[in-house]
């Protein structure tokens, strides 16, 4: 017997992994969430069908979504995550002694609850004592949030269902309001390569970019999204994110990571001239 | 009892798509084989009962099969004696309920800010209104309903008028005393037209204000296509006991297409039966939503989002909780400004805007995700558009002088002269102002100094003028010779 998750990229392109078992589904309020095992990546979350993270390669996404802004930031303390319920990016964020605050909005519960229970290895340090869960829609908490955080991450599905909200332009514009003068606001920045997420991209892009006065896009290789070119935007009031890098300061956080360096967060901002174009089309629209 | 489980006409439509009847007869695109183009973008599904009357599925003119059927239990879900499926907009429910009422020179009274449909089917009936000052909340720019006492004296005046039409709710949720209204006209032998084109959940929701037919009302218009989930164009037409329905009937089919859409006419069917059964639900839901964003709306500051606190027990007997509306001048901002700003900046397109509110229409559609954006993107405008506040214009309610009858100016010679060398003149056509949504003058009545010094302050303070047939409202038509 053969057993294969697949997930399209497009309408024409598939992505197959060969499955050992199939540990888990449930429909929540808001989403389907599939948990399975397979030989080649490990254990793998899906919600509505799509891939959230494999244990194989999730590493890469959230290094890369939360050590960046922090390596740039001087002095983060107080830490807004939006989605994020597998809890990579909360593991990550736990590395950093200097945190006092992190908050996290998770509009599915179950999300949460799964993930304790099945990703171990994500869903790690929910119990550290500086995080607080909010199971709320992202888009009604930050309404409330005035110049309260140094660094807010936007770690969202893809813009439709219930991460529709977190691609709008009221979001983005309620992040800035939300962080302090000098805050960075991160963000899941789909892809460039195949046409509907470059779609997306691009609506991210122009929004980010009217929203905040720095706004750039940097770019991972994450095996198991469409395409594997995957990217982030980096939006902030003050810091470039690559002229304020703080490498040297950063590194005396002696943080082990198996994708994240400051040179790479330099590269990362280097990126390959059909999605550059993209850029520029975007930010010459508005 | 009907058996609201029932939808005949929708179980007809598919009994007929089974039998694979060979077509040889119109619509020509022969469901949908004939034109590919078509196909593809509405889907074979819609194209396949896009049908031609027939034995099995009725004739609209004259109806003795499913579309009776369909129209009884609809007659019953809405507590009527008798519905007729409309598919012509509510605007042609509403000109056969004032066509089969008032005749020429008929007497019909009515608030000012009637839609422009039932100005127009005077035109077409030669009746003559008799207007009554629907009153105006000067903070908000918006016109309220009919004062009771106001609807008596008018009454006492014309003894002799046939109908009176009322307003269940305004465009803005208002309502009137619908009931003691009723009474009084009844009293008086007159039949109670009532224009429900926003009111179609008032006869299935909780908590809402009266409906026509609870409320003894002869007729109503209900826009099933509003907050009743059918087809664009679709429509209800609903007679009480009072009325002879197979004269209405009549009257209906002297402008009524031959040819009724089978899209609509299902939609009607369908849609009838989601509301009788699912409607509470459905209509909690919305209320639940409308109430959830307006409290939210509120805590942004300076919007005002309304509600049940103006209920002042005359002018606004009653308001319509699933409206949600908003008044936004204490921002700075026109509601029209953050209409464009939501459409443009933020991809969230909204009902209107006037002068001083903006409408966002909530319907069982929605869902919390949607709301939360609406929220968030109004109290952004605030944050980054928020300007110095500005005050609303004045608005004096004129009493309109009817010279002429309607249809008498319409079809009048008629010449076209610069808007102040009008005074004195009858005017032969209309000017509608928005806000607060009601003509300053309709063809057969009176240009007087106040009304064109009125048309000349609106103009500045930017209300939208239209109705005449110079697109800057700087010339009118006036009748020839009558002064």
């Amino acid at each position: 017997m053969e057993l294969w998750y697949s997930e399209n990229s497009t309408e024409n392109v598939k992505f197959s992994i060969k499955v050992d078992k199939h540990i888990y589904t449930a429909q929540s309020e808001f989403q389907r969430i599939d948990i399975f095992d397979s030989p080649e990546f490990g254990r793998f979350l899906t919600l509505d069908g799509y891939i959230m993270l494999t244990e194989k390669d999730e590493f890469i996404y959230h290094e890369m979504i939360t050590h960046v802004p922090m390596a740039v930031h001087p002095d983060p303390k107080s830490i807004l995550v939006i989605g994020a319920g597998d809890g990579g990016v909360i593991r990550e964020l736990t590395k950093y002694n200097s945190i006092e605050c992190i908050d996290l909005v998770e509009i599915d519960e179950m999300v949460i609850d799964v993930c304790k229970e099945y990703l171990p290895k994500t869903a790690c340090c929910f119990d550290d004592p500086r995080l607080t869960i909010y199971y709320q829609d992202g888009l009604k908490f930050i309404r409330d949030c005035d110049d309260k955080y140094d660094i807010i991450i936007v770690d969202s599905t893809d813009p439709f269902g219930p991460g529709e909200g977190l691609f709008t332009k009221e979001f983005y514009g309620n992040c800035s309001k939300a962080l302090e003068a000098d805050g960075i606001m991160v963000n899941q920045h789909e892809s460039a390569f195949y046409e509907n997420d470059a779609k997306a991209m691009k609506r991210a892009h122009s929004r980010i970019f009217k929203s905040f006065p720095i706004s750039r896009v940097y770019q991972a290789h994450i095996p198991t999204y469409p395409s594997g070119h995957w990217l982030f935007g980096f939006a902030s009031k003050k810091y470039h994110p690559v002229r304020d890098l703080r490498a040297l300061q950063w590194r005396q956080h002696n943080i082990d990571t198996k994708y994240y360096n400051t040179n790479l967060h330099k590269g990362a901002f280097y990126l390959p001239n059909y999605v550059e174009k993209i850029l520029r089309e975007c930010e010459g629209d508005e | 009892m009907f058996n609201q489980q029932k939808a005949p006409l929708y179980e007809a439509l598919e009994d007929f798509k089974s039998m694979r009847i060979v077509p040889f007869d119109v619509p020509g695109h022969k469901r949908g084989k004939g034109n590919k183009e078509l196909t593809d973008f509405l889907g074979e599904k819609c194209l396949s009962v896009d049908v031609n009357s027939m034995k099995p599925l009725d004739n609209l003119c004259h109806p003795i099969g499913v579309i009776r059927d369909a129209e009884q239990i609809a007659a019953d879900a809405f507590g009527a004696t008798e519905a007729f499926f409309m598919v012509g907009g509510t605007t042609s429910s509403v000109q056969a309920m004032i066509l089969s009422t008032v005749k020429k020179d008929d007497k019909i009274i009515l608030p000012r800010n009637v839609h422009r449909s039932v100005i127009n089917a005077l035109i077409l009936c030669g009746a003559i209104p008799v207007y009554i000052n629907p009153q105006t909340d000067e903070k908000l720019g918006i016109s309220l309903g009919m004062i009771v006492k106001d609807v008596k004296a008018t009454i006492e005046k014309n003894k002799d008028a046939k109908a009176i039409l009322v307003n269940n709710p305004t465009y803005y949720g208002i309502c009137s005393n619908l009931k003691e209204i009723t009474e009084l006209a009844h009293e008086n032998d007159m039949l109670v037209l009532v224009d429900e084109a926003h009111g179609t959940h008032f006869y299935f929701g909780e908590g809402l204000p009266v409906s026509a037919m609870s409320a003894g009302a002869d007729m109503a218009s209900v826009s099933m296509h509003k907050s009743g989930g059918s087809l664009t164009q679709s429509s209800i037409l609903l007679c009480g006991k009072n009325v002879n329905a197979d004269y209405v009937r009549q009257v209906i089919n002297l402008t009524q297409t031959t040819s009724g859409s089978y899209l609509l006419l299902s939609s009607l069917d369908i849609s009838r039966r989601n509301l009788a059964l699912n409607g509470k639900e459905i209509f909690r839901k919305v209320i639940d939503l409308t109430s959830y964003a307006r409290a939210e709306i509120n805590r942004i500051g300076d919007y005002y989002a309304y509600a049940r606190e103006l209920i002042n027990g005359d002018s606004i007997f009653e308001f319509d909780t699933t409206k949600l509306t908003v008044h936004t001048l204490d921002i700075g901002l026109a509601g029209i400004e953050v209409y464009d700003l939501l459409r443009d900046e933020y991809d969230i397109q909204i009902e209107f805007g006037d002068l001083g509110n903006i409408l966002a229409y909530v319907s069982v559609g929605d869902n919390q995700k949607n709301i939360e954006r609406l929220i968030g993107a109004l109290s952004e405008i605030r944050r980054i558009y928020k300007k110095e506040k500005v005050s609303l214009m004045k608005y004096e309610y004129i009493n309109p002088e009817v010279v002429i009858p309607p249809q008498q100016a319409f079809y009048s010679e008629k010449k076209n002269v610069e808007i102040k060398d009008a005074v004195g003149q009858i005017c032969g056509e209309f000017v509608m102002s928005y806000p607060p949504g009601i003509p300053i003058l309709a063809p057969g009545e009176r240009v007087t100094n106040d009304i064109v010094d009125y048309i000349m302050y609106a103009k500045e303070k930017g209300c939208s003028l239209t109705g005449t047939e110079d697109m800057e409202v700087n010339r009118l038509n006036v009748v020839e010779g009558g002064n």
